[in-house]
């Protein structure tokens, strides 16, 4: 009897650890989330080190971006082909791609390449930074380590990652053409009136409206686990391995919400 | 003599463990004040009390008659332009290059053109011993020369308080010796308060004018070296000659490490 109790006892306390880490990871995210807003505007701006991180973040992960979104265009085309064929209805495989590229996959696979390649090594550099003492002496010389190092990768993702967002929507599209012009045989001029008719204004932008929520993800979680990183070069592996599994966590489960939000709003 | 530091009864704990347990020291205008004490005793916490990048739990820290624990983020931002750190490590900015890290509170905070930035540093530089590195990157600096470096930076703003975090830890006895000479150098030039923390006690006995040892989470004992040296306590006895029997370590059995 005293054994069940004591087990008991231990699930739930660590059931309760467990909780109390949950809410402080909530909150200091959540506060690193309100410093970082709050020193966006105060000067200096920091424009030179913002596009340094804009060309390391975005233009640095076109390659990736291009070839993910073109082969999963092309994917696309051809497992709806398979299904589409059977109703002899392939001139719907056009707007299929546009649609699911733009609202959904564009969106979340070019969050999710940035999460593992650019939120891995946000927390790896900060985190190395805490663990070398450069933070804390960021401070010494009187300098917000929010601002000098937070707010240049929040802004450079938050405006990069909706243009990668774009770009992958396209390329996606192209990936669909190339199989449904050169492999399924739909005339071009039939595929691109398929693709770009049924397309509203309001497709493209959900899908960058997520992207924008998923920039903030990536960012402020890539910071906060590289700011908080202890423990030496085990903890900045430990730190990197959180930054890019609760991202890609956050990722989905926003994108879920998202999406539904969007379907009751828009009817 | 007037009082540049004054810390009375802070406390700290981490996690449920009381680092500092109600510390009182004051550190003079213009005196090198060295904190002794042993590794994980809570040294490195107690200086990053006085700079502000630690809020004690209880307690008060008083700099030049301001207390640092009931200031905001900018007056404590405003304050720390009058300190220099030097960090165990260095802590240069990997990112950086040996100019850019000296000169960096120049750059951040000074209207400073490049050339006076670039004379400045150099000044800075030479002040330590260096020349002709400003290209380098950190990376590429031995582990002495970016302690050097690191010192060139905390002194670019000529602050009037100068900390040091186990300034001879990881160099070689030679290089160790040659940044004591350098602290007592730089403190006989620039007339700065200097705090540095350290359990090596050639160095300690080398830089300071005090001597304040740490043990337990409070200061146990502080006095000129000479009275350090001749103390009675016997716990400090212990440190300064670095026994491994003693009150410090009794109920702790060596024999198995042998």
């Amino acid at each position: 009897m005293r054994a069940i109790i004591s087990t008991l006892a231990r699930i739930a306390g660590g059931l309760g650890h467990r909780f109390i880490d949950i809410v402080r990871y909530a909150g200091g995210v959540s506060i690193l989330m309100v410093q970082t807003l709050f020193w966006i505007p105060i000067p200096p701006l920091r424009t030179r080190q913002t596009i340094e991180q804009m060309s390391k973040i975005g233009v640095d992960s076109f390659p990736i971006v291009s070839m993910i979104s073109m082969f999963t265009g092309m994917v696309l085309a051809l497992q709806s082909a398979y299904q589409l064929q059977r109703f002899a209805a392939e001139m719907y495989i056009a707007s299929l791609v546009a649609f699911s590229m733009t609202r959904e996959l564009a969106p979340v696979l070019t969050a999710l390449i940035v999460a593992g390649r650019v939120g891995a090594s946000i927390t790896a550099e900060l985190g190395t930074m805490k663990v070398t003492e450069q933070i804390d002496a960021l401070e010494t010389l009187a300098t917000n380590p929010v601002k000098y190092l937070v707010v240049p990768r929040f802004l450079a993702l938050v405006i990069m990652v909706p243009i990668l967002t774009l770009y992958a929507d396209l390329i996606g599209i192209m990936g669909g053409y190339l199989i449904g012009v050169y492999k399924l045989g739909i005339s071009h001029a039939m595929y691109m009136k398929n693709t770009w008719d049924p397309l509203k204004y309001k497709d493209i932008w959900t899908g960058l409206i997520k992207s924008v929520v998923f920039a903030v993800i990536v960012c402020i979680v890539a910071c906060y686990e590289g700011m908080t990183t202890e423990g030496g070069a085990e903890g900045v592996g430990r730190s990197t391995t959180a930054s890019v599994v609760t991202s890609f966590i956050l990722i989905i489960a926003s994108d879920c919400f998202l999406t539904a939000l969007f379907y009751f709003i828009g009817r | 003599m007037p009082k540049m530091i004054e810390i009375k009864n802070v406390t700290k704990s981490f996690n449920g463990h009381r680092v500092l347990d109600g510390v009182n020291l004051t550190i003079n205008t213009g005196e090198t004040t060295v904190i002794i004490g042993r590794s994980g005793c809570g040294k490195s916490v107690l200086l990053k009390h006085i700079i502000g990048l630690l809020r004690p739990d209880s307690g008060h820290i008083l700099i030049d008659g301001k207390d640092i624990t009931a200031m905001d983020e900018k007056a404590l931002s405003a304050l720390r332009m009058k300190f220099g750190m030097l960090f165990q490590g260095a802590a240069l900015f990997d990112s950086l290059n040996v100019l850019e890290n000296v000169a960096f509170s120049m750059i951040e905070h000074t209207n400073a053109t490049s050339n006076e930035i670039e004379k400045r540093v150099k000044e800075c530089l030479s002040l330590v011993g260096l020349r002709d590195i400003e290209d380098k990157k950190p990376a590429e600096l031995s582990g002495g020369m970016r302690k050097r470096v690191g010192l060139a930076r905390a002194i670019a703003l000529r602050p009037q308080i100068i900390l040091y975090d186990e300034p001879t830890t990881g160099v070689d006895p030679i290089m160790g010796d040659s940044i004591n000479d350098l602290i007592v150098e730089l403190h006989n030039k620039l007339k700065v308060t200097s705090i540095a923390v350290t359990h090596d006690m050639t160095s300690a006995y080398k830089i300071g004018d005090r001597m304040a040892m740490l043990y337990n989470g409070k200061i146990i004992a502080s006095g000129t070296p000479e009275e350090i040296k001749h103390t009675k306590d016997p716990i400090v006895r212990q440190f300064i000659t670095g026994a491994s029997k003693g009150p410090i370590t009794e109920g702790i059995d060596f024999e198995h490490l042998i």
